[in-house]
C-alpha cells in the first residue's frame, strides 16, 4: 500500500464520552487496522485493571494524563488512519461547552464534522450546539451518526424521529452536505461492515461515507487569492536576478500569462512563471505552495496578495466578524488586539460587539456587550493595516483571521469575516 | 516530478503533495516572522524530511538557517556520515551540541541511573539558549505518540525550555502564532500531519539519502528487555547477554544503546514500505527503550523540553 497517490479528508469529531465518541474513533482505526499491537495491549491493559469487561477504545486517545485521570478530551487530538484510497486526519474534539474553543479549533481545518447522539437520549443541546458551530465554520458535510442502536433495539422508529428533528433544525444552519446514520460504535454496526441488525438502512456505513464523500470541489477554483508569504532573493552567481514570491494558493487557479494585481499597492503585471521547487509549472491551485514570478519589477513582500485584476478583494479595515472568544478575561468594546490574516499581521481595535450568539439556540443577544470564554459573537473591529479579505463564506483562508493578546502573545480569538 | 502530472484536470492534490505543501508553508512562515530558527536534525528519516522539505521551501536560495545536532556520543557511524553529506550537499551550518561536553562542562550531571537520551534534554536547551535560537523545528509526528497527538505545529516554550499542556496556544487554520517572550523559544513542528507511511513514501518519492542502517543488513545483536539492541564498545552485552550475528534493519534511528533494530529482510524502499504498511507494532514501542517506562513517558520528557 502506498499513499502517494491517495486523496485526503480532514475531519471533526464531537460529542462526549458518553455519547460513544472516542470508541467511535478507536472503533475506526481497530476496523481500518490502524491501531497498532502494542497499543491495544496497552488499553486492554488499562481496561482489565481498571475491571472493566470490554476493552475501553476510549482509551486510546485520552492522550494527557489529566485526561485519562477525569475520563474526558479536553484538548484536541489528531489521530489517523487510512483505508487504500484516502488518508484520514480527525481532529477529536471534546464536546462540553466550557471547551467550545477547542472544537471551534478542531473545526477550523475539516472538511466534514461528525456529531454524535445517543440513541436512547435523542438530540440534546449539546448534538445542536455542535452542528451550529460545524455550520459556523462553514465545514461543508456534516455527519450525524446515531449510536447506540443495540440499546433501543435498533428501532427504526427512533432514528427516523431523531433524524427528521435535526433535519428540521438544520434548515436553519449553512450545512451543505447531510447524511444521518444509525451505528453501534461499541459492536461495530454500521462502522465499517453494514449492520446485520439494521436491514432497514439502506444508506452507507459511516466508513464507506467517510471514503467516497466528494470534497475536491469544495475549494473555491474562481478567484485567484495568493497571499504573499516570503520573498525569495538566493543572491547567488548562479541565480543572480532570481526574485520570487513564495506562498501558499489560498483560492482560483494561478496560470503564467495572468494580468494580476498586487495588493495593497494596486501595481499591475504579469505571472511571468510559477515555480514548484525546481520545475516550472503550468498551473498552481490550492493548496499548492509554491513560487509565483512576475513580469514587472514591481514592489511586492511579504503580506502583500497577488490577484486577478478584475477579481481582487477590497482592502479594509472596517471589519465585520463572528468571533469565538477564547480566554478567561471577557472581550470588549474598545479593546485593542494584534490580529493575524494570511500573512499580514497588524493590530485592531474593538468598535463594538452587536450580539452574542446563544449557539444551544441561535437566540442572538444583543443586551451584552462583551464576550466571555467560549463565547461567539458578532464584533466590529478597525484594523491598522486594512485586509486582503473575502468573505469566509466564499474562503476560508482569506476570510479567517486570529487575535492575540499583546501583552501575554497568546491566541484569544478566532474570526470570521462577514459579507 | 513524481506523484505531480502537469495537468490537472479536477485540481487535486494527492494526500503526499497536500502535505508537502502544508509543511513547506509553515517553513516559509518561520523563517519569514522569527529572527532566529533553527533545524533540529538527528539523522534519522524524520529529519531528513524536514531538511527536503526546508531545502524546497527556499529553492533556489540555500536554508536560510542553520542545522543542531546533539551528539550523543554513541550516535550510529552510518548516521553521522549521512548528516554531513547533506549538510555539504545543502550548504548550510551545522552546530553540534555535545552531551559529553555537556557532562563535562557541569551543564547536565551524570547521576549514573540517566540514560544519555535523557541527557540530551539539558545539552539541547543549553544549545539553544547559547545561541539565542527563538524557532527550532523538530521532526515530531503526532501519529507516533498520544502525547504528542495534541501537541501544535507551534509549540511554546517558557524560559525553562518547558511544555505546558494545559497551557497549549489554540491553533486554527493554518493562521500561526509565532510570539513569544524573551528567553522563550518555539518549538515547530512542520510534520505533524505526516505518518509513518508517509514518510517513507515521500523517501521513495524524492529519492533522497537516507543512513543505511535503516536497510537490511547484518549485525550482532544481542537480546535486552524484548528488544534487539547492536553490540559495540558503548553497548557491551552483559551476563546471560549472547550476541550472534542477525540480518536486521533499524525502523528509527538514535542513541545505540537505547534503539533496537527488527529482524527484517528489507532492502529498498519499495520493501520497507510493504514491511511497514503490515508492521503491527508501533515503530517507537519495537524500538525505543527510552518510551518504555511508563505509560506517560513521552509526555514527562516533553515537558521537560524533550525534542
Amino acid at each position: 500500500m502506498s499513499t502517494t497517490n491517495m486523496d485526503l479528508l480532514r475531519f471533526a469529531t464531537a460529542g462526549s464520552v458518553d455519547d460513544g465518541k472516542s470508541t467511535l474513533i478507536g472503533r475506526l482505526l481497530l476496523d481500518s487496522k490502524s491501531i497498532f499491537e502494542d497499543q491495544l495491549e496497552a488499553v486492554e491493559a488499562t481496561s482489565d485493571a481498571k475491571g472493566y469487561d470490554y476493552t475501553d477504545l476510549a482509551l486510546l486517545t485520552d492522550g494527557l494524563r489529566s485526561e485519562r485521570e477525569q475520563g474526558i478530551t479536553i484538548d484536541v487530538a489528531y489521530r489517523y488512519f487510512a483505508t487504500p484510497t484516502r488518508k484520514f486526519i480527525i481532529a477529536d474534539t471534546p464536546g462540553h461547552v466550557q471547551y467550545t474553543r477547542n472544537m471551534v479549533t478542531g473545526a477550523s481545518t475539516a472538511d466534514l464534522g461528525l456529531v454524535l447522539v445517543d440513541a436512547r437520549q435523542g438530540l440534546t443541546e449539546q448534538s445542536r450546539r455542535h452542528a451550529v458551530i460545524l455550520s459556523l465554520l462553514r465545514v461543508p458535510h456534516l455527519v450525524l451518526a446515531v449510536n447506540k442502536m443495540d440499546l433501543v433495539d435498533f428501532s427504526e422508529e427512533i432514528y427516523e424521529k431523531i433524524h427528521a428533528e435535526f433535519t428540521q433544525f438544520a434548515t436553519k444552519l449553512n450545512i451543505p452536505d447531510l447524511e444521518v446514520i444509525p451505528i453501534s460504535a461499541l459492536n461495530g454496526d454500521n462502522v465499517v461492515n453494514r449492520s446485520e441488525n439494521m436491514d432497514w438502512y439502506s444508506g452507507p456505513t459511516l466508513m464507506h461515507h467517510l471514503e467516497h464523500v466528494h470534497v475536491a470541489s469544495d475549494r473555491d477554483l474562481i478567484d485567484a487569492r495568493f497571499p504573499v508569504q516570503y520573498v525569495i532573493r538566493p543572491k547567488s552567481d548562479e541565480f543572480h536576478d532570481y526574485r520570487g514570491y513564495a506562498g501558499q494558493v489560498a483560492g482560483g487557479v494561478l496560470k503564467p500569462g495572468d494580468e494580476v494585481v498586487v495588493l495593497p499597492s494596486g501595481m499591475t503585471s504579469r505571472i511571468s512563471k510559477i515555480d514548484l521547487f525546481d520545475k516550472e509549472i503550468t498551473e498552481a491551485f490550492p493548496p499548492m505552495s509554491v513560487t509565483v514570478h512576475l513580469e514587472d519589477d514591481v514592489d511586492v513582500s511579504r503580506g502583500d496578495m497577488i490577484a486577478r485584476v478584475k477579481n481582487a478583494p477590497e482592502p479594509r479595515q472596517d471589519i465585520d466578524a463572528m468571533v469565538c472568544w477564547m480566554t478567561t478575561t471577557p472581550l470588549k468594546p474598545r479593546q485593542k488586539l494584534a490580529i493575524k490574516h494570511t500573512t499580514r499581521t497588524g493590530r485592531a481595535l474593538v468598535k463594538d460587539i452587536q450580539y452574542r450568539l446563544d449557539v444551544n439556540t441561535l437566540h442572538r443577544d444583543q443586551e451584552t456587550k462583551e464576550l466571555g470564554v467560549n463565547e461567539i459573537g458578532r464584533v466590529q473591529l478597525r484594523t491598522t493595516v486594512p485586509l486582503l479579505s473575502d468573505a469566509y463564506a466564499k474562503n476560508r483562508a482569506t476570510g479567517s483571521f486570529i487575535l492575540i493578546d499583546e501583552a501575554s502573545g497568546v491566541t484569544v480569538g478566532a474570526g470570521m469575516i462577514l459579507g | 516530478m513524481l506523484g505531480m502530472s502537469q495537468t490537472h484536470v479536477d485540481y487535486r492534490l494527492s494526500q503526499l503533495d497536500q502535505l508537502e505543501a502544508e509543511s513547506i508553508h509553515i517553513f516559509r512562515e518561520v523563517a519569514a516572522e522569527f529572527e532566529k530558527p533553527v533545524l533540529m536534525f538527528s539523522g534519522g528519516k524524520d529529519s531528513i524530511v524536514m531538511m527536503r522539505l526546508a531545502e524546497k521551501a527556499f529553492y533556489p536560495a540555500k536554508i536560510p538557517f542553520p542545522v543542531l545536532q546533539v551528539d550523543t556520543g554513541y550516535d550510529f557511524p552510518e548516521v553521522l556520515a549521512t548528516r554531513d553529506n547533506w549538510v555539504n550537499r545543502l550548504g548550510v551550518r551545522l552546530i553540534v551540541a555535545s552531551v559529553e561536553q555537556a557532562l563535562a562542562d557541569g551543564i547536565v550531571v551524570d547521576d549514573g541511573k540517566t540514560s544519555r537520551n535523557r541527557h540530551q534534554i539539558g545539552t539541547l536547551l543549553n544549545a539553544i539558549e547559547e545561541n539565542g535560537f527563538t524557532a527550532a523545528f523538530g521532526g515530531g509526528r503526532r501519529d507516533e505518540e498520544k502525547a504528542r497527538a495534541k501537541e501544535r505545529v507551534y509549540s511554546h516554550r517558557d524560559e525553562f525550555g518547558q511544555w505546558d499542556p494545559k497551557m497549549q496556544r489554540p491553533e486554527l487554520w493554518s493562521l500561526y502564532n509565532g510570539r513569544i517572550h524573551e528567553g522563550e523559544h518555539m518549538r515547530i513542528f512542520p510534520i505533524s500531519n505526516w505518518t509513518e507511511l508517509d514518510i517513507w513514501d515521500y523517501i521513495g518519492r524524492e529519492g533522497i539519502e537516507i543512513p543505511s542502517i535503516y536497510f537490511s543488513h547484518q549485525r550482532r545483536v544481542f537480546e535486552r528487555d524484548g528488544m534487539l539492541l547492536s553490540e559495540s564498545e558503548h553497548n557491551p552485552c552483559r551476563e546471560g547477554e549472547v550476541a550472534e550475528e542477525r540480518t536486521v534493519r533499524f525502523r528509527t534511528v538514535g542513541d545505540l544503546t537505547l534503539t533496537g533494530c527488527v529482524e527484517s529482510t528489507a532492502s529498498t524502499i519499495d520493501e520497507i514500505i510493504a514491511e511497514v504498511a503490515v508492521a503491527r507494532v508501533t515503530e517507537r514501542g519495537a524500538t525505543r527503550g527510552d518510551d518504555r517506562f511508563s505509560e506517560a513517558a513521552m509526555e514527562d520528557r516533553k515537558k521537560e523540553g524533550y525534542f
